[in-house]
């Protein structure tokens, strides 16, 4: 039973995997952005002064960026340019190396800023200069939609 | 009989491009118009940013957004505008243009030589800015780095080469009008009705254009396909399809950082913009915010799903 379960589990997680990196990469990568991006609501909310500080909290939304970024450049392969209404624009594919920078940085930034973070202002600073990157990269990669 | 009609036709064909020069002519502002006191610089560098000047004329390929050597190109049905240089440049940019020169081209659309802007160029919304906010803007442009980039022609097919023939399209779209504040309405719902429809010329992105080219009215606000490209232009009435869930607060702090309700960070073109915005005080991105949460709800086509 034991072996079952864990046959069964190992089975399940390397399906997920497959789908996530493998078959379907449009959809990995939407749904890593949708995860980072409940993350940066949460961030934008508390730099805002719309949710109280939590210092936890905030901790947890750069090691969340990091731990996006080391994998999101991965999830554009050849192939992957349309379908699934994806809003990835072929900037992408022509500027293979300055996407995968730019995605670096991001990762890098919220390594190096989210270690500063100990209060609200300091939060402020960081979660400021971290998310430069969203638009950045968004302007440049990614179809207008809002 | 033959001469008799050939003398018509000659005397009808004259007769024709008399009427289409007489109704073609700029409009020009009557110079009295231009009086006031000595313009403020500072409140010109915040119409610089209400106006979103830089979003366009910055010097192509470079990050400082004080130089406005141009070159940015805006694709349309018609074909492809390429911003020109604005900076104060005396040969190559607007160096020796006079205040006249500049209300002209902002309130009316027409150059120091006299001929026509394309519409490229949002004076449809920029008409209705006051006088003295066009002035202060004038004073704080002079005050940029002259930047030597040449301007770079359009890239349209004829018939839209002849820019005399705009003269037809500003009698049918062009209005003239300032804008003027509706009295019953809060004060602020009448600051963000200006910065809105004035110089921020949210409209002239933020809606479907006929086949004319004109803002097509009953949908304005409203979004639509993206005109330069992919993607999609949202909705910034409250309705459904639009921003009916953001709250005034969330369109604010949106113009302040660019991050939607739900966490994402925007992109494309907006980016730019929320650039400028963040330079705006709080007061007047509420007072945006107030506006365009009163406007009417209209229905735009809904956004894809992402």
């Amino acid at each position: 039973m034991k072996r079952f379960i864990m046959a069964a589990a190992v089975l399940a997680i390397g399906t997920f995997a497959v789908t996530a990196q493998g078959s379907d990469p449009i959809a990995a990568r939407k749904e890593s952005m949708k995860a980072v991006g409940q993350q940066t609501g949460l961030g934008a909310r508390m730099a805002r002064g719309q949710a109280a500080f939590d210092l936890t909290q905030a901790r947890a939304i750069f090691a969340a960026y990091e731990q996006a970024a080391a994998t999101y450049a991965n999830l554009f392969p050849e192939g992957s340019q349309t379908g699934g209404e994806t809003a990835a624009l072929p900037a992408i594919w022509a500027n293979r190396a300055a996407f995968t920078a730019a995605v670096a940085k991001w990762g890098a930034d919220a390594r190096t800023e989210g270690a500063k973070v100990t209060d609200l202002a300091t939060f402020q600073a960081a979660f400021g200069e971290v998310t430069k990157n969203c638009g950045s990269c968004h302007e440049t990669y990614r179809a207008r939609r809002n | 009989m033959i001469r008799r009609l050939l003398v018509l036709v000659a005397v009808l064909g004259v007769v024709a491009g008399a009427a289409f020069w007489w109704l073609t002519m700029p409009q020009r502002l009557a110079p009295a118009a231009l009086a006031g006191p000595a313009p403020n610089v500072e409140n010109g560098k915040l119409v610089f940013a209400a106006g979103g000047c830089a979003s366009c004329h910055v010097t192509e390929g470079q990050p400082d957004r004080t130089r406005m050597g141009g070159g940015h190109g805006l694709k349309s049905p018609f074909g492809t505008f390429y911003a020109p240089n604005i900076s104060p440049h005396p040969e190559r940019g607007i160096g020796r243009w006079s205040e006249a020169d500049f209300a002209n081209a902002m309130l009316k659309g027409v150059s120091p030589a006299g001929e026509h802007y394309y519409p490229a160029f949002p004076y449809t919304s920029y008409q209705r800015m006051t006088v003295s906010d066009v002035r202060d803007l004038f004073a704080y442009m002079k005050t940029l780095p002259a930047d030597a980039t040449a301007n770079r022609p359009h890239d349209l097919p004829f018939p839209f080469t002849v820019r005399r023939g705009l003269g037809l399209w500003k009698l049918a779209f062009l209005d003239g009008e300032p804008f003027r504040p509706d009295p019953s309405k809060p004060a602020a719902w009448n600051r963000g009705a200006y910065l809105v429809e004035g110089p921020g010329h949210c409209a002239e992105c933020h809606s479907p254009r006929a086949f004319t080219g004109a803002i097509t009215a009953d949908r304005r606000f409203a979004g639509g396909p993206n005109p330069e490209g992919a993607g999609w232009v949202p909705n910034i009435t409250p309705h459904r399809d639009g921003i009916a869930s953001w709250s005034a607060d969330d369109i604010a702090s949106f113009l302040a950082d660019g991050f939607t309700p739900g966490g994402d960070s925007t992109g494309g073109a907006m980016a730019s913009v929320i650039r400028n915005t963040s330079q705006l005080s709080e007061a007047d991105r509420a007072a945006m915010a107030a506006y365009l949460k009163a406007l009417p709800a209209r229905e735009g086509r809904a956004p894809p799903r992402r």
